[in-house]
């Protein structure tokens, strides 16, 4: 019972905290995602035709809505997390009978909370260049909630270590961006060389994009079971690695 | 009967070397006002981290009400209130969410926070600014909302890291008015402070902490009746005469201000008596020094080589505070 009341009240903070700045949270994926449908949708992919048997607008719908998930997840618990270690503030959490995972359950629902709901408003803004489909509603609703989670803890991570504010953004800059843009948003990894193809096997969020993409058009580029399976071993690994940091308390503690 | 704090054998040594805590033994019985005076890089603070689990320590034991913080942390954590020394809330939250927040974290229900909070807020004067963000406030609120913070899972040890720093003589003293009706309410308090008038003042046992050791750990008013000598300021009628005086140590300082230095088996009549032989009149008096000061630098000079008597201190705290 103390425990679901100390959840809910870390869930409430990070839900206050990314409302309270919603010109900096929410606001901005809207109008990046709207120039993205204006540019790669509308000025390009008419020329581009069609990918995968939907016309290239279509195509890249689930992929744009998943990486600003991805990327509102990570810099969310990044940002809150960091913040929360400059300013001290997480003392309030330390000090207090907190078990350890109720600590990390908290910010990584707040990430996802942020993740989801920006996901929302990038989809509501989507319907405005294009029908959206739905092939499978679960597969939509699960890709989404794990990745987010997945990156959540991806953030958490970065935030534990990080000494300051750059080191929050260098995880983002150097390694999320790239892998997402390589991740198959906007284009099927079956028109990559074989070498290539390769090479995106071992991208996580190759599966994720595929994943929902499944759960929207239905077709992907990976098998949705082992694309379920990948997300699923990345969420143990980095909640196991989130927890013996903060057990150990790396970045928290002296 | 289980004390409120124990500390056996505490040591901490921090990455790089530094042996902050080089096993310190402390006992804090329940209901007691107890102050943990140190210079600055004492140990202190440390050992407050280690207490409430900031600071991880390298040997020792420490239990909370009689649960050991390596086997039963969460229940020794909900025993304790902190208010640390540096600010340490998010600076753009509201009170309001800060102490709701914070009862949450120790399992109390939505609704009985909002009540602890608004009577908190109320008693530490911060009713009117519960929707602003906590950087608005003035410094000397800030303390109070770090109080109101500690309170809100009603801790029965409020532990107190210099908590009246920067803070103006009538809100310290407002402070203090509160921190002795909670200590009467029989929440243990221990408080660290710089200003060792509060320390004289507020407490009944004391532990003198130097280098990451306890070189003293008795009652307030043991400690003070170990002094010797206690210096005394006299103001004087304007005169052009030269004073004399037998039988004690004395300064003039100008031609109205005498110090006299007086042994504590004496009294103080000899020195009027003496005065008004030679026509001079006393206007007004007052100690130059607080006694505890005093006390605290020979304690603490004791460790380095020169060791000097509590006389001598004393002196050399009065010309500190000069």
């Amino acid at each position: 019972m103390n425990n679901a009341i100390a959840l809910k009240s870390i869930l409430t903070k990070e839900t206050q905290r990314f409302l309270r700045i919603w010109v900096q949270t929410l606001v901005p994926p809207a109008i990046t995602i709207s120039l993205y449908f204006v540019i790669f949708g509308s000025l390009i992919g008419s020329r581009i035709g069609e990918m995968g048997g939907f016309d290239y607008m279509s195509f890249i719908v689930p992929g744009l809505i998943m990486m600003t998930v991805i990327t509102n997840s990570y810099s969310n618990v990044a940002s809150s997390f960091f913040s929360a270690k400059w300013q001290r503030n997480i003392e309030e959490m330390l000090v207090a009978p907190v078990p350890n995972w109720v600590i990390v359950a908290g910010y990584v629902g707040g990430g996802m909370a942020r993740g989801i709901l920006v996901g929302l408003i990038v989809t509501l803004v989507s319907l405005l260049f294009v029908d959206i489909k739905i092939h499978n509603i679960w597969v939509i609703i699960a890709t989404v909630s794990l990745t987010s989670a997945t990156f959540s803890l991806g953030g958490l991570i970065n935030a534990i270590f990080a000494n300051s504010f750059d080191d929050i953004s260098i995880i983002p800059t150097f390694v999320l961006t790239p892998l997402t843009y390589l991740g198959g948003v906007f284009y099927s990894i079956s028109l990559l060389p074989e070498f290539w193809q390769g090479v995106s096997q071992i991208n996580p969020i190759v599966y994720m994009v595929n994943a929902f993409r499944y759960g929207f058009l239905g077709i992907s580029d990976v098998n949705i079971v082992t694309a379920f399976l990948v997300i699923g071993f990345f969420i143990v690994t980095l909640f196991t690695i989130a927890m013996v940091l903060i057990s150990k308390g790396i970045g928290l503690r002296s | 009967m289980s004390h409120a704090l124990e500390i056996k054998s505490l040591e901490k040594t921090y990455k790089g070397g530094f042996q902050a805590l080089k096993g310190i033994d402390l006992t804090v019985e329940k209901g007691d006002f107890f102050a943990l005076l140190g210079p600055n890089g004492a140990g202190k603070s440390t050992t407050i981290g280690v207490i409430t689990s900031l600071v991880n320590k390298s040997q020792g034991q420490v239990k909370v009400f009689g649960y050991d913080i390596d086997t039963d942390l969460e229940k020794a954590k909900s025993f304790i209130g902190l208010v640390p020394q540096e600010f340490n809330f998010n600076q753009f939250e509201p009170l309001m969410n800060i102490l709701v927040n914070q009862a949450g974290y120790y399992g109390v229900e939505r609704t009985v926070a909002i009540e602890r909070a608004e009577k908190y807020l109320k008693k530490l004067e911060l009713w009117d600014k519960r929707d602003n963000a906590a950087r608005m406030l003035s410094g000397g609120m800030k303390r109070r909302l770090m109080i109101a913070r500690a309170l809100m899972h009603e801790p029965q040890m409020l532990i107190l890291d210099e908590p009246t720093a920067g803070v103006d003589i009538e809100v310290r003293r407002s402070m203090w008015d509160f921190l002795r009706e909670l200590n009467s309410q029989g929440i243990t308090i221990i408080l660290t402070t710089h200003y060792l008038e509060e320390a004289e003042m507020l407490c009944r046992n004391i532990a003198i902490i130097d280098g990451g050791e306890i070189v003293e750990n008795t009652s307030m008013k043991a400690l003070l009746a170990q002094l010797d000598v206690e210096t005394f300021v006299l103001d004087l009628s304007p005169h052009d005469k030269k004073i004399t005086l037998s039988d004690t140590e004395y300064r003039e300082l100008n031609d109205h201000t005498l110090e006299v230095d007086l042994i504590k088996s004496h009294t103080l009549n000899p020195v009027f008596a003496q005065l008004t032989e030679q026509n001079i009149n006393v206007l007004s008096m007052r100690n130059k020094s607080n006694r505890l000061e005093a006390l605290f630098v020979n304690l603490i000079s004791k460790k380095k080589p020169n060791k000097k008597s509590i006389n001598a201190s004393a002196k050399t705290a009065n010309k500190k505070v000069n």
